[in-house]
């Protein structure tokens, strides 16, 4: 499948975003981190720009974009439309938690309801897009049990490490936190390695044969349809990733898992200019990594309409 | 609305015969010809006489070399829109341009609709449907829809361009929802099969297996070809002083 960037940057900015989003809510909202007006400015700002900024950029991947508000009708049957709602749904209580939150200075009651409500939203809305994915059948690499949760693991992963950046960052971090951020990137190290394990094993039962009706033996393509690439081949038929998956994935890994996990260890035994550094470094080499991370989610999956061109 | 029909009166498709298919092209040209004026109109094309060519086309034909035990054979293959019954290009579409018809089951696309989010190309594991980057929407087969029922065309006209136009009449048109009409009966015969069935799409359009080898064909071996030798004479001198 063609990386388009616009999505590749909104789902990695979305996922950050609700991650943030959701913990800002629960740890706001019942006062596990005091209601400081420029934490709270800073943190809210950071979790609803992100996701503003991606749904913008997720416009860009559309023919007509003026239409986008048509998206919200389908939410019966489409998992797209679903996530329409859900995002814009979320901004409710969002914006009602960070009024009580960063500007009345308040928590538990209503502002606790609402924070609790906007996490609860963030998880709902991760949970549509990665449905998106996961509901795809011609995508066998997508269509499988390791999707849904991948997207939740990286929301929360990529959320934490952000929140202890920005409460290291206003020098109010705390262990537990860190510990949080270390667990979330160790899941979701882990759970990348699985997918990517049970991807590479994966046996696909659609071929060239039931492609094509063809029983038995061999199908060979012999000659395309046309000789320049058209629209299926530039959407559907991307391969370039897949010659360099190999070094793509170390990449991946160093930039979204390894480094980010040194640069939080070393929190621990830093003070207190250092330890904001480098959280707020682990913050930023995870969210490249992850959005190279993404490109190879697209890049390396391979559509059913491939075979009737017989790329491999 | 993107629900699914529960069920529809009729499943209007193709059967496509892969024994007859010359790969001759005529349907496709047939089919750009008709719908680049029709209801999805236009099929644009891009740069057409450029270095990089494309442009919306709703039939591919592809060309295959099937070899099993009994050896190879060449099988042409024209590739369109099936007209699932569960077609999740229907279903995935976020806005409603994307709907499949309760009354012949055919699948279209409201242009005016379309956001141009592309999913339903996702959804689609055949390949059926195919973006237009100038007008910034999906298009796809409409089975003809301004054909079938058009009562300014002759009633033998009023069938899907690509079949009309098939010299091999290996593209047929009609009911695939009853049992007793002559497509339904054509595929009961020769075995008709659904393309990727394992998905579960339930594709409406069926294709026709080639038929099997024939012994019947008289072996027809070329005779051996006469040694060459040296011409002798003096045609032959006249060769070998020219040769030389």
């Amino acid at each position: 499948m063609h990386p388009a960037f616009s999505v590749v940057f909104f789902t990695t900015a979305t996922g950050a975003g609700y991650g943030l989003l959701a913990l800002l809510g629960m740890l706001g909202g019942f006062s596990l981190i005091p209601a400081d007006f420029w934490l709270g400015l800073v943190g809210m700002a950071l979790a609803l720009g992100l996701i503003a900024a991606g749904l913008l950029s997720s416009t860009g991947h559309l023919g007509r974009p003026e239409r986008a508000w048509r998206a919200f009708s389908q939410w019966r049957s489409s998992w797209l439309s679903r996530e329409g709602v859900a995002s814009v749904a979320t901004f409710i209580p969002a914006c009602i938690f960070g009024i009580g939150w960063v500007f009345l200075g308040r928590s538990g009651g209503w502002v606790a309801i609402a924070g609790l409500l906007a996490a609860i939203g963030a998880a709902v809305t991760v949970c549509t897009t990665g449905m998106i994915y996961a509901s795809l059948k011609p995508i066998a690499q997508w269509h499988s049990r390791y999707t849904l949760p991948a997207y939740l693991i990286f929301a929360a992963m990529t959320g934490s490490v952000l929140g202890n950046a920005l409460l290291q960052g206003f020098n109010v971090g705390s262990n537990a936190m860190l510990i949080l951020a270390l667990l979330a990137t160790l899941a979701g190290w882990g759970w990348k390695l699985a997918t990517w394990r049970y991807n590479d094993r994966l046996e696909i039962s659609t071929t060239a044969n039931t492609a094509t009706g063809l029983a038995g033996g061999l199908v060979r393509s012999i000659e395309w349809p046309h000789t320049e690439e058209n629209y299926l081949l530039k959407e559907m038929g991307f391969r370039i990733a897949r010659k360099h998956s190999a070094k793509l994935r170390l990449i991946a890994q160093a930039l979204a898992f390894v480094v980010p996990l040194v640069l939080l260890v070393l929190v621990f035994v830093a003070p207190w200019p250092l330890a904001a550094l480098s959280s707020a470094l682990a913050a930023i080499v995870q969210f490249a990594g992850v959005l190279v991370e993404r490109w190879l989610f697209f890049a390396e999956a391979k559509h059913t309409v491939t075979l009737y061109y017989g790329l491999e | 609305m993107t629900c699914l029909p529960a069920r529809t009166e009729k499943k209007l498709g193709l059967v496509i015969d892969l024994d007859t298919c010359v790969g001759c092209q005529a349907c496709v040209t047939a089919c750009k010809e008709w719908n680049t004026g029709g209801h999805m109109a236009p099929l644009t094309d891009i740069d057409p006489y450029g270095g990089h060519v494309d442009g919306v086309w709703f039939n591919r034909v592809h060309a295959y070399e099937h070899t099993t035990e009994l050896g190879g054979r060449t099988v042409n293959f024209p590739r369109s829109c099936l007209h699932c019954e569960t077609p999740a290009c229907v279903t995935v579409c976020p806005t409603g341009a994307s709907y499949k018809r309760a009354s012949d089951g055919i699948v279209l696309v409201d242009e005016s609709k379309c956001i141009g989010c592309k999913l339903c190309s996702w959804a689609c594991p055949y390949g059926a449907r195919e973006f237009d980057s100038d007008v910034g929407v999906m298009k796809k087969c409409t089975l003809c829809v301004d054909r079938i029922y058009n009562d300014n065309l002759a009633a033998e006209d009023r069938v899907p361009a690509c079949v009309a136009a098939c010299p091999t009449s290996a593209r047929h048109f009609g009911d695939l929802g009853d049992p007793a009409s002559a497509i339904s009966q054509l595929v009961e015969e020769r075995g008709g099969v659904a393309l990727m069935p394992e998905l579960g799409y339930k594709p409406t359009n069926r294709y026709l297996p080639p038929r099997a080898r024939s012994e019947r064909a008289a072996k027809v071996d070329a005779l051996a070809l006469e040694p060459i030798k040296a011409e002798g004479g003096f045609l032959g001198w006249i060769d070998r002083m020219l040769s030389s």
